[in-house]
């Protein structure tokens, strides 16, 4: 079964020779298979289960290595992304300067939690431990642009933003 | 490339600027990419091609200016002047009046006698707003590998490390491990191959130091490692640099390639017969990462679980073999020592702890940034000087340093000289170098509880005492803070607090209290008034409650 799915993969795929170029870049070797998910993850946007087989068997490693790497770090997602992402750092100084009320509005706001993503799949919000801008702090890294100097009310606006250009492209 | 060549080519590079009547340095770090350098950089360009003075004016990016709450910031190299808050409209004001009419633009201008640029001392910082961070030319033209072709030629391994030595130099991640130390064990470790492993997995939420650094002057960094690996007769050398951090990554592969192709890395250096290449490793977020034995698990791509230590990695580490592991930081300092020497190095400071240190300055404080002291500095100085103290209307309460790792030190401890030892007097550390500055409106069971819960998500798990006991540490501290607490709990988790402490396996356990106890040490009324009365039965099994346990401290 599983062989079958790794089969599958190459043929069907050409985002597949990305990865098996940065593969024989690291010459195969298990010792850079952080490296690898980090490939992997860029081009495929998450980790998904036969993509991790593929990788362990490239790599010629048990595949509860690979996943056990995978599920260690924070870095790593296993479960798609929504079409933006809204980090928010919780790192002392955002702590300080009030991070957790954005937090609170942002949750409200979306009706979901940090960890996932709106049920329309539109914003999937992402709390990071430290983005190294504490002189702007609170921040935020909306599609990996970094915003400082947050507010409840400028983050909520923003999602919205997200959220009604979403809706004129459908109208 | 020989070491003539290097020494033309930075001959060369001091001509090219001289050509130029005026450097303009915006800064292009991180923060100041957040506060839009970019547009400012494009309207300076604009401004500068229109009016002709091409000829006249350089424009470059360069690395953190240190007042990274007041970006984008840019600097007028000819003439210092710093100015803050630069908009679109500002640097067009810039070039138009400064450069073109020599008339500064007052409204925006930072008075650089102030005391947060006029109390630092810089010797990692020294290159930050006056080279270009993405040219090796210019780091060359400023003495750069200077000192690695010192060490090649007219040094051997021993005197390298004994200049270390001499200078005094302890391990800037923290801990504070005398680096020449490290380095000697490392050298006369039996092997056929050996590491140079940097430490750029800057976790500590609050610090952003070595970002600062990789991002303004990576040079100094790969010059720091390659000097280790000549005196340790190592060939390989790793960094391992956070995912989070982009645009140091980015920095970091630039300059790799740069000293790739002028022979400063890659077999043959300057001619010598030392090989030495560098690789980045780029870590996927675990705070655990930044303890060294799980950072070299890391590097090897495996979960990022510590060992039990020894062996050191000095003794046991990559692969196996003999590593030298050091933070960024103390990487950005070897080259200076060597050029200048170790009496000049252990001249600055305390005798206990010489040279500098990085702090990043932040929270409720009125100039964030990132600062550089020398050690021994008082509290008071950083906090009110350099940082103009909290904003107007609160009250200084407590500076947090080390990080998940460190203490609350209040009011009372001010005049505290910043090292290594006196930190830990208090019961805070210096770790990595964040300062978090608090006012009256933080709560500081809160603060514990923010720090048990980064700890606790961050624990690798491997140990009982670390991966369980944070977690109920967390959940009493939830309940004081929930006001659900009993005097009972309260025992309970300062026990706990010891336990966890004393039994954990790595730093990341034995350190994860800290924040707890130092804030009991220093703020135990806030516990105590968060307490409940205990439930008690008396003789008649009816349910009472004794006097509160507030009203009996009172």
């Amino acid at each position: 079964m599983v062989q079958a799915e790794i089969k599958n993969h190459p043929s069907g795929d050409n985002r597949f020779k990305l990865l098996d170029r940065a593969i024989t870049k690291h010459h195969g070797s298990g010792d850079a298979l952080i490296e690898i998910l980090h490939v992997a993850q860029g081009i495929f946007g998450f980790l998904e289960n036969d993509l991790m087989v593929y990788i362990a068997n490239a790599l010629k490693l048990p595949l509860s290595r690979v996943y056990g790497v995978a599920t260690f770090y924070h870095f790593f997602r296993l479960k798609p992304q929504g079409e933006h992402t809204f980090v928010l750092c919780t790192g002392t100084a955002c702590y300080v300067k009030g991070a957790s009320e954005i937090q609170k509005a942002v949750e409200h706001h979306c009706a979901c939690k940090f960890g996932e993503t709106t049920k329309d799949n539109k914003v999937s919000l992402i709390s990071a431990r430290c983005v190294g801008s504490c002189g702007l702090a609170p921040v935020a890294v909306l599609d990996n642009a970094v915003s400082g100097k947050m507010t409840p009310n400028h983050a909520t606006e923003l999602i919205k933003q997200w959220q009604e250009e979403k809706k004129e492209v459908a109208a | 490339m020989t070491v003539e060549d290097l020494r033309e080519l930075a001959e060369k590079e001091q001509a090219r600027q001289a050509q130029f009547e005026h450097r303009i340095l915006y800064c292009s770090s991180a923060g100041c990419v957040s506060s839009g350098c970019d547009a400012v950089k494009a309207e300076l360009k604009k401004a500068i091609e229109e009016l002709g003075l091409t000829n006249k004016c350089e424009l470059l990016g360069t690395g953190c200016l240190g007042l990274c709450g007041e970006g984008p910031l840019v600097f007028v190299h000819s003439d210092p002047t710093l100015y803050q808050h630069v908009d679109a409209k500002v640097a067009r004001r810039i070039v138009e009046e400064h450069i073109g009419q020599g008339k500064k633009v007052k409204e925006n201008e930072i008075d650089l006698k102030d005391p947060f640029f006029a109390s630092q001392t810089k010797i990692v910082l020294e290159n930050m707003g006056k080279i270009d961070a993405e040219s090796i030319e210019e780091y060359i033209a400023a003495d750069g590998y200077e000192a690695l072709a010192k060490a090649l030629t007219e040094m051997g391994p021993e005197e390298v490390i004994g200049e270390i030595r001499k200078a005094g130099l302890r391990g800037r991640g923290g801990a504070g491990y005398p680096t020449g130390l490290k380095w000697d064990i490392v050298r006369k470790g039996v092997s056929d191959q050996k590491y140079v492993v940097c430490n750029a997995d800057e976790g500590d939420p609050g610090a952003f130091m070595d970002r600062s650094v990789l991002e303004g002057d990576p040079h100094r960094v790969l010059e720091g490692m390659a000097i280790a690996g000549y005196a340790v007769g190592a060939n390989q050398g790793y960094i391992y640099a956070r995912a989070e951090y982009p645009l140091a990554i980015e920095r970091l592969k630039t300059a790799i390639k740069q000293a790739e192709k002028l022979g400063l890395l890659g077999n043959r250096i300057l001619e010598s017969q030392f090989n030495f290449r560098i690789d980045i490793r780029i870590g996927a977020g675990a705070f655990v990462c930044g303890e060294e034995t799980a950072l070299l698990r890391s590097v090897m791509g495996r979960r990022g679980r510590p060992k039990v230590r020894p062996p050191y990695p000095s003794e046991k580490g990559l692969w196996g073999k003999p590593t030298v592991i050091n933070n960024v930081e103390t990487y950005a300092n070897i080259a200076p020592i060597l050029r200048n020497g170790s009496a000049w190095f252990a001249g600055i400071g305390t005798q206990k702890s010489p040279g500098t240190k990085v702090f990043a300055l932040a929270g409720k404080i009125n100039r964030t940034g990132l600062v550089e002291v020398p050690m021994g500095i008082p509290l008071k100085k950083i906090i009110f000087d350099i940082g103009g103290g909290t904003p107007e209307g609160t009250e200084f309460k407590a500076a947090q340093t080390g990080g998940p790792s460190g203490g609350c030190i209040p009011k009372e401890h001010l005049d505290l000289p910043v090292d290594y030892e006196s930190l830990q007097t208090v019961g805070s550390i210096m770790g990595s170098g964040g300062m978090i500055i608090m006012d009256n409106t933080s709560d500081m069971v809160d603060v514990a509880k923010y720090f048990m819960d980064f700890c606790m998500d961050e624990s690798c798990g491997k140990c009982i005492p670390c991966r369980v006991g944070t977690k109920h540490i967390y959940t009493l501290l939830e309940k004081i803070v929930n006001r659900q607490a009993t005097e009972d709990d309260f025992a309970l988790l300062k026990e706990l607090c010891m336990m966890v402490k004393e039994t954990s396996l790595c730093g990341l356990g034995q350190a994860a209290p800290n924040p707890v106890l130092s804030t009991i040490r220093f703020f135990n009324e806030e516990y105590i008034s968060k307490l409940k009365p205990a439930t008690t039965f008396n003789a008649t099994g009816e349910e009472h409650s004794p006097v509160t346990v507030a009203k009996e401290v009172k």
